[in-house]
């Protein structure tokens, strides 16, 4: 039994939805009680989709228990055939229903559908809702894809993007025009935009474009062993990166097309002289791996920040993320509990979270600007604009994205200037932001976390702050006055200081310096 | 006292043959009303017993996470805890030990049942008992299940509220209790206007925290605020109270009745009554005036959701002039919606449960003006060209009593005044 308070990820039916609502002319029967619905808003509200998702569930209740919940999965899928007559069926069983062992799967075989129906084996108690994702597609791929002759022209199928991913449908559009300036054609985009029937064609394409290990390396896998074809290891986000990808995909096709990066604005903006405020700002980094391991990249090599801590809430990733954290001299944060991130970033207090939907609000908590980067994802995160992740075009949505959280500019040494101006004061928040101003650290801080621990404080207990330190303290900006609080007590820690006094500020600032 | 009001209907709903289909039901189950519940029982902490979807469809209903510090959570039932129930029952222990010391401010803690749990027949009862043992008296141990196999979306509120009937303790006092969840601001109206009564003493459940002295007993009388309530209203009546039958205090003319048959059991005088009521009456009937005007002689289409669609039925057919054709709810039961139902004009076709894609069926062949219906069905619906009201709202929304009228028909009045002013635009 494992307290939880927010999850990164849901159950793993969640995810083999994501795989069905992205694609068409496929339907889901899912043996699940009432309320289980609920997972029809994510796509209905989160994503405004303007579709239900393609998902029939057999909302079972009590009083169905005692009887005969094998014959309301059998009339729900026949209906479901009936009305929506897909081109094929997957089946499984939510959390409850995998607990009445009814066997979704040998249910449907024995109905005879005239159409390929695939059972689902989705441990809920085991795993989640990326692994749902993963496994879905890949048994989809399994029983739909045939050997084939490749196509006479070199083509790839992109595998990977989901409904209710972080920019996949931008991202997919991005990456698709990068391959044609290559001279690559997409075969097929699966799961989403794809029907069962294109599922069939994909072995004609040449290799494979992994975007999303996340939701497609096993259905990559299964690829490459069955129809030779190899697939891509670097996901190409941020501008290293998208370089690195490009250099792959000459390697697989020799490919020698030009390419035109005058629309890639990133590198200038990052060089440009009013981005000096951004260099070697303290940054935490916190999502999904792949998402994390290129943000990682971008953060210390094409911003300048410094990257404080990192870590990832997939702990399919976990090996990859411990790697990378080596790397950047850090020790890897691997958990899906909210409230371990929410206590690390309390004890970094970096200058600015990169995270999750989640992070958001932990920045928000304690002051601290908040850019997304990864899934799991809100409302706002589904834009009107064109957005992706990838790509040159990903490169500068993302430069603008992370900058948009932060005071800029002249605006910080303005802030530094006139701390305790009346109307200028920094508590206003960056000027840009209007009414969505950051809160002050302090009250917040001294609350503790979203559920308090009886030691909420990194803040050692025994060191006192004379009153003139303590005032002076006050008058640092907010964005760093935790992390001058931090300092200084760490500073006295070590030079055995029972008190910090005005000097200890100090001493401690030139100590730190840099 | 009743002498302003418009007459009932030569025919009303209460014997209209009721609709009833099984099949693909798209509601929630009864944890979300821990979204509300948490922040209205201020000492008290939910803690669900289920799986990693319930914890799921928490934040998800929430809107993922409105709220700083959530007074709610999950203990998430692992492979290992389904091995063995004894097992299962100390690592719930363990659990709530860890939960109470990280939240030394809680003083009610519920166990929430869930499907998972129910399954397993994991007994939080006992659980609660056994806690409750342990941890008293600075705190008190209460279980309900929220679970969808036994529960509708507001029917969580409904089992978590009756959880709480046996442990009040006996009073032979006169007292009136009003019954249901409510926002502050409207609860602090309904107070003031029963003072106003001169009706008292008061008491509301669920209280905003452990330490209100309230009782039941043989002479507690009660009036249900929400419509969901009926283990409550049968667990209140175990206990010897009487209900005050009446329709909800949605819209004037709710409030109005809500308030006649209390005052009515009190004795307070028609005088009086009419003195108090009078000008929030008035107001009441302006401002909704005022925000129906989009409404007027517009249809509308109920699926179910919340067990409010009768009360708002009769309010948006009677006091802002649409006609409803199909009024569904989750679960009728007559002692509780019958008053509404009697006040509904005969008309529309009453269902009771859902099978969702023959009633979608049934909904786009009516083409309503207004469709009222959870949040899964709305966008679909909307791109679909009809014009949606999210369930949901309602819910979440100060709707009740007099001044809360115009706002209530203004909830409903808003998809119609987008839909006008967008498609001037578009043109």
């Amino acid at each position: 039994m494992k307290l939880t308070v927010w999850t990164y990820e849901g159950p793993p039916h969640v995810g083999a939805m994501r795989v069905a609502t992205g694609m068409t002319g496929l339907h889901y029967v899912l043996h699940a009680p009432q309320g289980d619905t609920y997972a029809d808003l994510l796509f209905t509200m989160i994503e405004r989709r303007d579709h239900r998702p393609p998902v029939t569930y057999t909302t079972f209740q009590a009083r169905d228990l005692g009887s005969d919940t094998a014959g309301l999965f059998k009339s729900s899928c026949q209906d479901a055939y009936d009305r929506f007559q897909p081109e094929a069926i997957i089946v499984g069983a939510s959390c409850t229903a995998e607990l009445i062992q009814d066997d979704p799967g040998g249910l449907a075989e024995t109905m005879g559908l005239d159409i390929p129906v695939i059972p689902l084996e989705l441990p809920s108690y085991q795993r989640k809702e990326n692994f749902g994702a993963d496994e879905t597609f890949f048994q989809i791929v399994r029983h739909l894809a045939k050997p084939m002759d490749k196509t006479q022209r070199i083509t790839c199928n992109i595998l990977g993007p989901t409904a209710l991913g972080f920019r996949h449908r931008d991202d997919i559009q991005e990456i698709t025009n990068l391959l044609y300036e290559l001279g690559v054609e997409v075969n097929v985009t699966a799961p989403m935009t794809a029907a069962p029937s294109d599922i069939a064609k994909m072995g004609q394409a040449h290799f494979n474009v992994l975007l999303y290990p996340e939701t497609g390396e096993q259905a990559a896998r299964y690829c490459e062993r069955t129809f030779g074809q190899p697939y891509t290891k670097v996901v190409p986000i941020g501008t290293g990166a998208t370089h690195d990808f490009i250099a792959e995909i000459r390697e697989l096709t020799g490919s020698t097309a030009e390419l035109d990066t005058d629309r890639l604005r990133q590198t200038w903006w990052s060089r440009s002289v009013d981005s000096t405020y951004l260099t070697g700002k303290r940054v935490f980094i916190f999502g999904d791996g792949t998402h994390v391991k290129a943000a990682a990249r971008i953060a210390r090599d094409e911003m300048g920040f410094e990257v404080a801590g990192m870590g990832c809430y997939n702990r399919e990733m976990a090996r990859d993320i411990r790697a990378t954290a080596k790397e950047y001299g850090l020790e890897a944060l691997i958990t899906d509990d909210y409230l371990e991130v929410e206590k690390a970033i309390e004890a970094l207090q970096p200058e600015m979270i990169l995270g999750t939907q989640m992070e958001r609000h932990i920045g928000k908590r304690l002051g601290i600007p908040c850019a997304v980067i990864s899934a799991p994802v809100h409302v706002q995160d589904f834009p009107a604009r064109y957005s992706p992740q990838m790509g040159f075009e990903g490169a500068n949505v993302i430069f603008d994205t992370w900058i948009h959280p932060l005071v800029m500019g002249l605006e910080e040494h303005l802030l530094h200037m006139f701390r305790d101006d009346f109307e200028f004061h920094d508590a206003a928040g960056p000027s840009h932001h209007g009414g969505h101003a950051p809160k002050p650290l302090e009250p917040a801080a001294s609350e503790g976390g979203s559920m308090p621990a009886e030691v909420a404080h990194v803040q050692d207990g025994n060191v006192i702050w004379l009153a003139a330190a303590e005032k002076e303290l006050k008058k640092i900006p907010f964005f760093v006055r935790g992390k001058a609080r931090r300092n200084t007590e760490t500073y006295a820690a070590e030079k055995g200081l029972g008190e910090i006094s005005l000097d200890t500020l100090y001493e401690a600032k030139a100590h730190y310096a840099r | 006292m009743t002498d302003q009001m418009t007459p009932p209907p030569a025919l009303g709903c209460r014997s209209a043959p009721v609709l009833k289909q099984r099949g693909q039901r798209e509601v929630f189950c009864g944890l979300t009303g821990i979204i509300w519940l948490h922040r209205k029982i201020q000492d008290a902490f939910f803690l669900v017993v289920g799986s990693r979807t319930c914890a799921h469809l928490l934040q998800s209903a929430a809107g993922v996470m409105i709220f700083a510090e959530p007074r709610f959570g999950t203990a998430i039932l692992e492979e290992s805890d389904l091995a063995g129930l004894n097992d299962a029952h100390a690592e719930l222990d363990r659990t709530v030990q860890q939960l109470l010391a990280r939240r030394p401010d809680i003083r009610q803690l519920f166990l929430v049942g869930s499907c998972p749990s129910e399954v397993i027949k994991l007994d939080l009862n006992r659980a609660a008992e056994r806690l409750t043992q342990e941890f008293a008296p600075k705190v008190r141990v209460l279980e309900y299940s929220g679970s969808g196999i036994e529960t509708t979306f507001t029917q969580g509120e409904d089992a978590c509220l009756a959880s709480m009937v046996p442990v009040l303790p006996k009073t032979d006092a006169r007292e009136l209790m009003v019954v249901g969840a409510l926002p502050d601001v409207v609860e602090d109206q309904m107070l003031g206007l029963l003072e106003d009564l001169g009706i008292g003493p008061v008491t509301v459940l669920p209280a905003r925290n452990i330490d209100s002295e309230m009782g039941v007993g043989p002479n507690t009388m009660f009036a249900l605020t929400q419509p969901f309530l009926g283990d409550t209203h049968a667990a209140l009546e175990r206990r010897g109270a009487t209900h005050i039958a009446a329709p909800f205090p949605f819209g004037e003319e709710g409030t109005t009745a809500w308030l006649a048959a209390i005052a009515k059991e009190f004795g307070v005088s028609d005088e009086l009554f009419n003195k108090v009521t009078e000008a929030p009456r008035r107001r009441a009937r302006q401002a909704i005036a005022q925000a129906s005007e989009p409404l007027n002689a517009k249809s509308v289409f109920f699926f179910p959701d919340s067990q409010l669609e009768i009360p708002l039925a009769r309010f948006l057919t009677r006091e802002c002039g649409m006609s409803a054709v199909e009024v569904g709810s989750p679960y009728i039961h007559d002692a509780l919606h019958g008053p509404d139902l009697d006040l509904l004009p005969a008309g529309p076709q009453i269902s009771e449960g859902q099978d969702v894609d023959l009633q979608l069926d049934r909904c786009r062949e009516a083409r309503p003006d207004l469709t009222v219906c959870g949040l899964g069905l709305a966008n679909p619906l909307e791109a679909e060209g009809l014009s949606t009201k999210w369930a949901i709202e309602l819910v979440f929304t100060p709707v009740h009593f007099y001044e809360q009228a115009g706002d209530l028909a203004s909830l409903f009045a808003r998809p119609l005044r987008r839909k006008t002013i967008l498609g001037v635009a578009a043109e």
